[in-house]
């Protein structure tokens, strides 16, 4: 598989501490590359250089084999769509603005909405289930639902990358599955993801391949299993990991090592 | 369209406002007619057109700078005060009005207001650096405020005469009384020009409103953007207050009033407050003037008195909704 996006040694650190120290990740059209390592790993970070919002003080990030920095930043917003953590909203926006903010990069400045923006802000509010909601204030949503309104922004721009910080935090486990299911479905079509997660459930279930961070360094990089299963990662998580597989799919329990 | 109703309503209610400034006064006079007595063509044109036209300006530019410095910090509390630049332009003003240049050259008022302004931005940026957060830009803002608000006590404080004190002190207070078309030509410019790098930022704008990751995430990264609001800020306020004084209170009200009328959207707020502020300002003037008295009131004196305590009730009535 040719890799759409890829961070080649990437080191940053804020003032003297080292948060990502010489990472490497690759993803590809197709793949849920998940994201896990206990709290403080460096996985916002890590993020937040792929989505080029912060530049890695080595190392390089690259897009279809060209460095990141120099692709142009409407480009950039056009082709990688970032979701963070919380998606907070300033204003008291009607849903259908907020999921309309999302086509800001594929706009000229001085258009309206054209067919196919409208196309492309349907098709995402069918995906995420916020059609209902269209006329609904965005702040006074239940959390569950803003994350779907927020997903529905990300994915109206129909990037080729999304990159979601804990997306499912604070969700109730029906919506979690909700969410990564839409998720999956996107990658499904052709879209690369990175996906931050902390439930090792919903990582064995919807992730096609996992990275692990621990304290800034890659700790595992693989299928998803493998990764569950490897012995590095129950040590920085300081648990006990069992795997099992079933028709439904793969289940993870976990306790205290 | 729903969306267009509200600008062309207050534009229309703006035009009926300009009428009815060119009109009123000490003598009605029905602006659309033409000929008559020569008095009567140097009072509408020479002395009230220009009054209007600063109303419409300077109301105009108040109301989207208000706009933009609360979409740009998220916060329905910000005005053109907060980031400093109403105060540098004002000291730029007294300053020449203190040492006498404004007597000498008539373009040195204005000339010295844009100048404070334009300081006021380079004294912010000095102080935050590009890269700062917008929580800096604030504390920067005030710092510079508090300051400059300690100079212009200054100059006020050691002026040479009684006579002076009180040119600076009315000048302060904010009127558009006696301008003439000059100072409307001279500080327009910056004023449109101001208000053109305002409107060019309204998609930022839209985009801040789901925070600072999510809009450089969709193209907005840059810190040339917020320094675009800044400076369009300080080129059309610095103008504004070059010519009338300090007009307060616009800025903050009309674009807290017409938010909801506009679904919340930074954007579409910005045209729809610089409507708003000019037919603030034009009735405001007409209101300075029927008031009459033996002297007239200053029109920054009659904003503050009906500004003040209506945004306390806006506040006050919402106090249990977020905004």
């Amino acid at each position: 598989m040719v890799s759409l996006l890829r961070a080649e040694s990437v080191s940053f650190s804020f003032a003297e501490n080292p948060v990502l120290q010489a990472v490497n990740l690759s993803v590809a059209p197709g793949e849920v590359l998940g994201l896990i390592g206990p709290n403080g790993a460096g996985k916002t970070t890590l993020l937040r250089i792929l989505a080029g919002l912060l530049d890695a003080q080595q190392g390089a990030v690259l897009m279809d084999g060209a460095p990141l920095q120099t692709l142009p930043e409407k480009k950039r917003a056009q082709q990688i769509g970032y979701l963070p953590q919380g998606a907070p909203a300033h204003w008291p926006l009607t849903v259908e603005r907020v999921v309309e903010l999302g086509r800001i990069p594929h706009r000229p400045w001085w258009a309206g909405l054209a067919d196919k923006d409208r196309a492309c802000i349907e098709a995402a509010m069918e995906l995420t289930d916020v059609r209902h909601l269209r006329q609904r204030i965005v702040t006074e949503l239940s959390g569950g639902e803003r994350t779907r309104v927020m997903l529905a922004r990300v994915l109206a721009a129909q990037p080729r990358l999304l990159l979601a910080d804990e997306p499912v935090a604070a969700l109730d486990p029906h919506h979690q599955l909700q969410v990564m299911r839409t998720l999956a479905q996107v990658a499904a079509q052709g879209s690369a993801m990175v996906v931050v997660l902390h439930d090792l459930g919903l990582a064995a279930r919807f992730c096609t391949r996992l990275l692990a961070l621990d304290a800034g360094n890659v700790i595992a990089d693989g299928p998803t299993l493998d990764v569950l299963r490897s012995d590095t990662l129950a040590a920085a998580y300081q648990l006990r990991i069992e795997v099992s597989k079933d028709a439904e799919g793969a289940w993870v329990r976990y306790r205290d090592a | 369209m729903k969306a267009a109703a509200l600008p062309l309503s207050l534009l229309t209610l703006l035009a009926l406002g300009v009428l009815l400034g060119l009109a009123h006064g000490e003598v009605w006079l029905n602006p659309l007619v033409s000929g008559g007595e020569p008095w009567r063509e140097t009072v509408l044109w020479e002395i009230r057109l220009p009054r209007v036209l600063l109303a419409v300006l300077v109301g105009g530019v108040l109301g989207m700078s208000g706009a933009a410095l609360q979409g740009l910090l998220r916060n329905p509390l910000a005005d053109p005060a907060i980031i400093g630049v109403s105060a540098c332009a004002a000291f730029g003003a007294v300053l020449v009005l203190y040492t006498g240049l404004a007597g000498l050259l008539w373009f040195a008022l204005p000339l010295g207001g844009m100048i404070g302004a334009g300081l006021s931005v380079l004294l912010v940026f000095l102080l935050t650096g590009s890269r700062s957060s917008l929580f800096s830009l604030i504390l920067a803002g005030m710092a510079v405020n508090a300051f400059v608000g300690a100079l212009i006590a200054l100059v006020l404080n050691v002026a040479s005469n009684p006579f002076a004190m009180s040119e600076m002190l009315y000048w302060l207070l904010g009127s558009f009384a006696n301008r003439s078309l000059q100072d409307v030509a001279i500080a327009a410019p910056f004023m449109l020009t101001g208000g053109g790098l305002l409107l060019a930022t309204g998609r930022y704008l839209d985009a801040l409103s789901l925070a600072e990751d999510t809009a450089a995430s969709l193209g907005f990264g840059s810190p040339r953007w917020r320094w675009l609001v800044v400076g369009g800020v300080a080129c059309a306020v610095g103008a504004a207050v070059s010519v009338s004084g300090n007009i307060g209170f616009v800025g903050l009200v009309v674009p807290h009033l017409l938010r909801p009328f506009v679904g919340y959207q930074p954007r579409r707020l910005l045209w729809t407050s610089a409507l708003g502020g000019a037919l603030l300002l034009v009735l405001a003037d007409v209101l300075v003037q029927a008031i009459g008295g033996r002297v007239e009131l200053k029109l920054g004196v009659i904003t503050a008195l009906i500004g003040g305590p209506f945004f306390l009730w806006i506040i006050l009535r919402t106090r249990s909704t977020q905004w």
